[in-house]
């Protein structure tokens, strides 16, 4: 582990839900500490409260128990240094992909001229530039992505919450646009919280996987990535890759009742 | 250089909103609801538009046929003659004005009072807790039974009906417009509170552009109770206005001045749910259609 301050610092997180006359825990304990610039990606079955975890770091949900920081000060509602990319992509379909753009640095007081031209460049930079004047209705699911991930990236963020960005999208252009996010990580560092369901993209991208395990919701297996590995397709193809993605696989998909062990990043490959 | 590569700016990919609306990639499928079902209109072509013609032409025709046969209606000439006597001597116009006058005054303060309040009682818990009750009560009462008390209450002049055509359009816009505000999906609202966004922004940028789409159904609606309630308002002694010559006509066995008023009611109507049609084209034109 690095020896960096935490960036990002989930501390006994227990989050719990009014069920009826019951409660649902949906994080119970969770402790992570993410470093400055670093990569992480979160894996675990459905239900297991990654996006819980997500809400609460992006100050749309606090947490019952325990707190999280950013920075070392306790997360109070959403912030301009954290930057979210929801699963839905959450485009507003009544704005072109320029006033979509734009919004973040309406709301943050940019002057005009500047909103305008940081608008260009992260535009261009998604590649949407013939589309900067077009309507989200006519846009396909992977030119929608690439706008969510400029609106956000626009306002510039030194931390990037993604909540399955790529969940919806087709292998093909799955694969292109994790490329493009780690092509545009590698040279503008941030320190990023990858939620993905898709084991082969958790190790592709990270470097740290978190697993974690439902009922209640924890972490359970915690697995570095060297992240002097270039991420290309010859990692993707590699034996290093595969047995990353077996050990994954198996945190995942045969969970037994062990409790949350952060630190357990020993655990035994199959 | 750019990162996420420029695969849309490929060669041969149509210019957005230049030819084909659609240009569906992989997963453009969206599960975003879009809010009311547009008019289904915008699937015809022209050549319905000449069905729609031969439709009208051949319910002249079966009103004409009728007539003919001795049914108890005037025809068509007889009507297009009474038409142009009542368009000679300025009654006509002078009704159709009187009438026009009150159904915009009232529709004009039902849906820009409604407005406010479908968004008050959409965005406050206490607003919708102390409204509701209600607009839900006077939601289940007739305008035309409204009119006594109005007439005690307000004097035989303009107010009391303009205040019941008014009555009709509030109580129809109100209601979409909450819905409206309601329905605004809630990762739209957080999409925009992580960019930053306060209420206040929040409201004005997210909260009023989604909700759109239904206070302008709830307009075309309310336009319509307003147009059904004019009859019954001219009830009240007036002087003038389509739905009050009706009404003289009626004690007359005038069936011809009946008619006029009747298909003039009609026509200004249509004309104004088109300009509201128009308007719900160009304001909601970014939504999805399915
Ligand atoms: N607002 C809420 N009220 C009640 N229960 C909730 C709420 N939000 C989440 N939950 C519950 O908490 C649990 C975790 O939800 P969460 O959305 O974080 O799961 P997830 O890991 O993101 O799952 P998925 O992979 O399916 O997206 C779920 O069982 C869910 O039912
Ligand atoms: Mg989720």
């Amino acid at each position: 582990m690095t020896s960096k301050p935490a960036k990002i610092s989930v501390q006994g997180v227990t989050k719990t839900f009014a069920l009826g006359r019951d409660t649902f825990t949906a994080l119970d304990d969770v402790s992570i500490d993410i470093a400055d610039n670093e990569f992480v990606t979160v894996v675990g079955p459905s239900g297991c409260g990654k996006s819980t975890l997500m809400n609460i770091l992006a100050g749309l949900e606090t947490p019952t128990r325990g707190r999280a920081l950013v920075d070392g000060a306790p997360v109070h509602g959403p912030g301009p240094e954290r930057g979210v990319i929801f699963q839905q992509y959450a485009l507003f379909p009544w704005l072109t992909v320029r006033q979509n753009v734009e919004f973040g640095l309406r709301t943050t007081k940019v002057p005009k001229g500047e909103r305008r031209s940081r608008a260009e460049h992260f535009i261009e930079l998604v590649g949407l530039e013939r589309f900067a004047d077009a309507l989200p209705k006519t846009l396909s699911g992977g030119m929608r992505q690439r706008c969510a991930i400029a609106r956000a990236y626009a306002v510039n963020p030194s931390i990037l919450l993604m909540d399955e960005p790529f969940g919806a999208l087709d292998a093909l252009t799955r694969v292109k646009l994790q490329e493009q996010l780690l092509e545009t990580w590698s040279r503008d560092k941030r320190t990023v919280l990858f939620i993905t369901h898709d084991v082969d993209e958790a190790v592709f991208l990270a470097n740290r996987v978190i697993v974690m395990a439902a009922r209640p919701g924890r972490v359970y297996d915690v697995i570095e990535v060297d992240p002097a590995i270039e991420r290309n397709e010859e990692f993707r193809l590699s034996p290093e890759f595969a047995a990353l993605r077996n050990r994954v696989w198996h945190s995942v998909y045969h969970q037994e009742g062990r409790t949350a062990a952060p630190s357990a990043t020993h655990a035994a490959t199959s | 250089m750019s990162v996420l590569d420029k695969r849309g700016a490929r060669p041969g990919h149509p210019a957005p909103g230049t030819t084909s609306g659609e240009q569906a990639g992989s997963g453009s499928r969206d599960d975003r609801t879009t809010a009311p079902e547009r008019g289904r209109s915008s699937g015809r072509g022209r050549f319905p538009l000449l069905l729609n013609a031969a439709s009208v032409v051949l319910g002249v025709g079966i009103w004409w046929a009728f007539a003919a046969a001795g049914f108890k209606l005037p025809t068509p000439p007889e009507v297009v003659d009474r038409a142009g006597t009542l368009i000679g001597d300025g009654t006509l116009a002078d009704d159709a004005l009187a009438s026009l006058t009150r159904v915009l005054i009232g529709f004009g303060l039902g849906t820009a009072v409604a407005i406010p309040v479908g968004f008050l009682m959409g965005w406050y818990g206490i607003a919708r807790g102390l409204i509701e009750p209600w607009i839900q009560f006077f939601r289940t009462i007739p305008p035309l039974a409204i009119i006594p008390l109005a007439v005690v209450a307000m004097g035989i002049d303009e107010t009391p009906k303009i205040f019941v055509i008014f009555l009709a359009a509030f109580l129809a816009c109100v209601i979409s417009t909450f819905q409206g505000v309601v329905d605004v999906d809630r990762t739209m609202i957080n999409a925009a509170r992580v960019l930053g966004a306060k209420d206040a922004t929040i409201f004005a940028r997210v909260v009023v552009p989604a909700s759109t789409p239904f206070i302008l159904v709830g307009m075309r609606v309310g336009l319509g109770s307003a147009w059904a309630t004019l009859v019954a308002a001219e009830l009240i002694a007036a002087q003038e206005g389509l739905g009050y010559r009706m009404q003289n006509a009626q004690l007359y066995y005038d069936l011809p001045t009946i008619f006029v008023g009747l298909i003039s009611i009609g026509i200004l109507g249509l004309l104004m749910d088109r300009v509201l049609l128009l308007a719900e084209r160009k304001l909601t034109g970014w939504q999805e259609r399915r």
